[in-house]
């Protein structure tokens, strides 16, 4: 079937089984390979992308009820991968394997944007979704830190 | 050094590269190229600098890194040694993934011997190149090398205040012989520029960009070569060793998408199983939910972890079956004679790997040539099990490393490779075959449990007397266990009366190394009940452990023998140094301020230290544990010595960090169980890895700089981490822990 979906701003046409789940068509069928398959069933959250501006788990998304939301993957966080939370990903290090990460980021950024200064607790609780096999959970918690102040940073000098 | 002379067995290549520069001297045997020596195990190549060092015009740096990436850091790491030597600046080197090439040598991650075993090798490397840029610089202006001197990519002649740089040099240096790595001049240590440094991962802009370069993002996207690829599913018979009996392949075969279905025969290497292939990944997968399968499930099929609990406890009632593996004094007399004696049957169970990325690979043949990118921890083993699957010599068999999603040792078996180039055989087209976490959990080469049956005394003064310890393991032939206890495994040889049985129960389910393998869970064994000693002898239990590593009864039968696995240990214990473990003990004391305060009711903090792949490791964890046996990890201590160097302190922390998250999801929740010769746990709804929330506020790593030359960092950090916890929960609820998961014990994360 066909469908249509705007994904990282663009228009695009897919012809897919309906019930494919958005990962595999974002992955295989449009060739966005930043978001991961980790379980298939929301368990994992290296998935993880923004539909309507809110983190989804897109394995849990069939493609029929991806039509016409905008989408935002990994490559469309930022044109530019200068997001603060990329820009502080690389600085301190945060990836091990770097599989989850993508998806790490996606759950924080959707965060960053309904909470521009979370505390720890509410870190926590906006990345209970996401699992890390490598254990880089101590700078991710930091790097969301990091990455709000650097926007807040920004935003003064905007100002 | 001067240009070099050519002869029969040796010649120069120098390579035009984009940009206009050039590649230094490639020299290669040509005769042992030809015949692909070194390359389907013949002899090995000496290792040159231009496998590893290309030089642009303009001075930009590739240096390739040469083993397999697993999340350890390994591609940073390797090459940041090449490049101090060199005496480049970090900023203008690029680094690239070397594919499997017998040029780089050795090439596999496992054990935590990727710095022990190229520390040499990659500073040689570099200083090498940087020697041939000095003789072409000397020869350039007609100068002695000896007046020369380098920094920061250039070459520098301070007399007449001349400088080239690397790149102006590149081409004459491709004519200067490389000289001997043995005797090449390396750095003092205290000029290092990069080793040392805390330096990011060299992936981390492709990782938080999303770009495909993780196995499982290959594609017509990424590689020409793939043109056409097809994507399949396997259903392997979930009983290992299982054979089709029937399948509906010809229904399969109708269904939307599906190119091919077909029976796969168990073989070498291979499971039986029905193969799927599809134009797309999801219509195989799809179609797999059509299928109809009765199988042959073969002897496995009677695994059962549940019997095996009960066959322990068999075991134990009985007088070992099995000689001693080592035996001191007289630990029965000994026990008898004791003022006080503590006893507890321990265990830790099956664990999946659980790599976040599951295995996969994709495969192109095409002219008798087989093309394969996949993540392998032995990619020499997974060629050569292409090569035998697809028919052709090792030499036929390209094999692309792409960077592993994790992978704790699974991808030290080559299954799934072989799997992917025997349906791409069938196929006649590139194929991608993808596990689901289902199948990647459902057939793990698994982590290997132990029930261990243990006893000590200590004597009226408190002294710690005798120690017997019966263990009962798995293995397939029923003979050698997978877990067992080596003859070195502390606290052998420090105390007077020590005895330790092996037996092992026959298991078809195939066991596999784990990350620490062995160590991972007989730390938690050896550590748990070491303090039960520590509180029957009413010590200190921190003290308790430096008080008996001063007392080394038995003494080493040669000190100066290399460890002979991955926990030290012939008999003599070679390559165990009680003084450094000491050291770390004091060290982790102090950090963690061990008895200095009196912390709250329900909080305290527990020990342990573990000695593996040749690193010397001790930590303290401070637990919380409320009146629902809610536990929260507070804080935790890790105190290391690897010896003189750590190479990359941003990603040490990191690969200490990982180790105890990982040990913290052990303790509490993983577990596999196996029943009808099946992984009851699927996916992570049932095997349940911590999450951050459930994570400690912080984990420190204190590294003491020691005399001794570098080990490894992947696996050490984590059998310690398990006791730790364990000790802390006993000196916080005086509930003592004698098995893992916790969770199986009523405890739940806070």
């Amino acid at each position: 079937m066909k469908f249509d979906l705007n994904v990282n701003g663009k228009a695009v046409s897919v012809d897919v089984p309906q019930d494919m789940p958005l990962l595999w068509v974002l992955r295989d069928a449009l060739h966005l390979h930043g978001t991961k398959y980790g379980c298939g069933i929301g368990e994992c959250g290296a998935c993880t992308v923004h539909m309507r501006g809110r983190a989804m788990k897109s394995c849990q998304v069939p493609v029929a009820n991806a039509a016409g939301a905008p989408i935002v993957t990994i490559e469309g966080l930022s044109p530019t991968g200068t997001h603060p939370l990329q820009q502080v990903w690389k600085e301190i290090d945060v990836p091990d394997c770097g599989y989850c990460q993508g998806g790490q980021i996606m759950a924080a950024a959707a965060l960053l944007t309904a909470n521009p200064a979370p505390t720890d607790a509410q870190i926590d609780t906006a990345m209970s979704g996401n699992i890390c096999r490598c254990g880089t959970y101590l700078r991710i918690r930091d790097g969301i830190h990091r990455a709000a102040a650097v926007a807040a940073g920004v935003k003064k000098e905007v100002a | 050094m001067s240009p070099v002379a050519l002869d029969r067995r040796s010649f120069l290549r120098v390579t035009a590269i984009a940009g206009g520069g050039l590649l230094i001297a490639a020299y290669v045997d040509p005769i042992a190229d030809l015949l692909g020596q070194g390359r389907g195990g013949g002899p090995a190549v000496p290792l040159v600098p231009s496998a590893f060092i290309k030089i642009a015009a303009d001075g930009r740096v590739t240096i390739i890194g040469k083993n397999p990436e697993i999340g350890q850091g390994i591609k940073t790491t390797l090459p940041m040694i090449i490049a101090d030597e060199l005496d480049v600046d970090w900023k203008t080197v690029t680094v690239e993934q070397g594919d499997l090439d017998a040029k780089y040598g050795a090439q596999s991650a496992g054990g935590s011997t990727a710095v022990p075993t190229n520390w040499n090798g990659m500073r040689q490397i570099g200083a090498a190149a940087r020697q041939m840029l000095v003789a072409a610089a000397a020869a350039t202006w007609n100068v002695s090398e000896s007046e020369l001197t380098t920094a920061s990519g250039k070459v520098m002649h301070a007399a007449s205040k001349r400088t080239m740089g690397y790149g102006e040099l590149a081409a004459k240096a491709a004519t200067m012989t490389p000289p001997d790595m043995a005797s090449v001049k390396l750095k003092d240590p205290k000029d290092y520029k990069i080793i040392g440094q805390r330096i990011p991962g060299v992936d981390n802009a492709a990782i938080v960009t999303g770009k495909p370069i993780f196995g499982i993002d290959v594609s017509e996207a990424t590689s020409p070569h793939l043109a056409g690829l097809l994507y399949a599913v396997f259903q392997r018979c979930p009983v290992f060793g299982g054979r089709v009996a029937t399948a509906n392949v010809d229904d399969i075969k109708k269904l939307p998408g599906v190119k091919q279905a077909f029976i796969v025969e168990p073989a070498q290497n291979l499971s039986g199983g029905v193969a799927i292939v599809a134009d797309s990944w999801w219509q195989a997968q799809t179609a797999r939910q059509q299928l109809k399968v009765t199988w042959n499930e073969g002897a496995a099929a009677n695994d059962s972890t549940t019997a095996y609990a009960a066959k322990a406890k068999e075991i134990w009632a009985q007088p070992p079956a099995v000689q001693a593996t080592r035996a001191d004094g007289d630990v029965d007399a000994a026990l008898k004679g004791a003022a006080k004696v503590v006893e507890g049957e321990y265990f830790y169970p099956f664990l999946s790997h659980a790599a976040l990325e599951p295995m996969n690979a994709t495969v192109a043949i095409k002219d008798g040539k087989v093309e394969i990118w996949a993540g392998a921890q032995q990619p020499s083993g997974g060629r050569t099990q292409a090569a035998e699957v697809a028919g052709v010599t090792p030499a036929d068999v390209t094999l692309h490393m792409v960077r592993m999603g994790g992978s704790f040792g699974r991808r030290l078996q080559n299954d799934f490779i072989a799997e992917a180039v025997n349906i791409a055989k069938v196929v006649g087209a590139p194929v991608q075959l993808r596990w689901t976490r289902e199948d990647d959990m459902g057939h793990d080469y698994y982590r290997a449990a132990a029930h261990h049956s243990l006893k000590a005394g200590v004597d009226a003064s408190g002294k710690f007397i005798a120690w017997r310890d019966h263990v009962v393991t798995f293995g397939p032939d029923g003979q050698r266990g997978a877990s067992a206890i080596g003859a070195a495994e502390f606290p052998a040889r420090f105390v007077p009366n020590y005895a330790v049985y092996n037996s092992v129960i026959q298991m078809s389910t195939p066991t596999g190394a784990m990350r620490a393998p062995g160590s991972n869970g007989n730390g938690f064994i050896m550590q748990s009940f070491f303090d039960e000693v520590a509180h029957a002898a009413g010590k200190d239990p921190l003290q308790f452990r430096i008080d008996t590593l001063a007392s080394l009864i038995v003494p080493p039968v040669d000190p100066n023998a290399a460890p002979a696995g991955g926990r030290g240990g012939g008999p003599g214990g070679g390559g165990f140094d009680p003084k450094r473990m000491t050291g770390v003990l004091e060290l982790v004391r102090d950090k963690s301020g061990w008895g200095k305060t009196k912390p709250p009711a329900g909080t305290a903090m527990g020990v342990a230290f573990y000695f593996s792949h040749s690193g010397y490791f001790a930590e303290v964890a401070e637990v919380s544990v409320d009146a629902q046996k809610r536990v929260k990890v507070n804080r935790v201590w890790v105190a290391a010595d690897i010896g003189r160097q750590i190479v990359n302190p941003l990603n040490a922390e990191a690969q200490v960090q990982s180790a105890v998250v990982e040990g913290l999801s052990q303790i509490m929740a993983l577990e596999i169980t196996i029943e009808k010769g099946r992984a009851v746990q699927s996916n992570f709804d049932q095997y349940q890895a911590m999450k951050m929330r459930e994570s400690p506020t912080s984990i420190e790593a204190h590294f003491l700089t020691t005399d001794n030359n570098p080990t490894g960092l992947g696996e050490p950090a984590l059998p310690p981490i398990l006791p730790a916890v364990a000790n802390a929960i006993f000196a916080a609820t005086g509930t003592r822990v004698r098995s893992v998961p916790i969770s199986k014990l009523g405890f739940k994360w806070a």
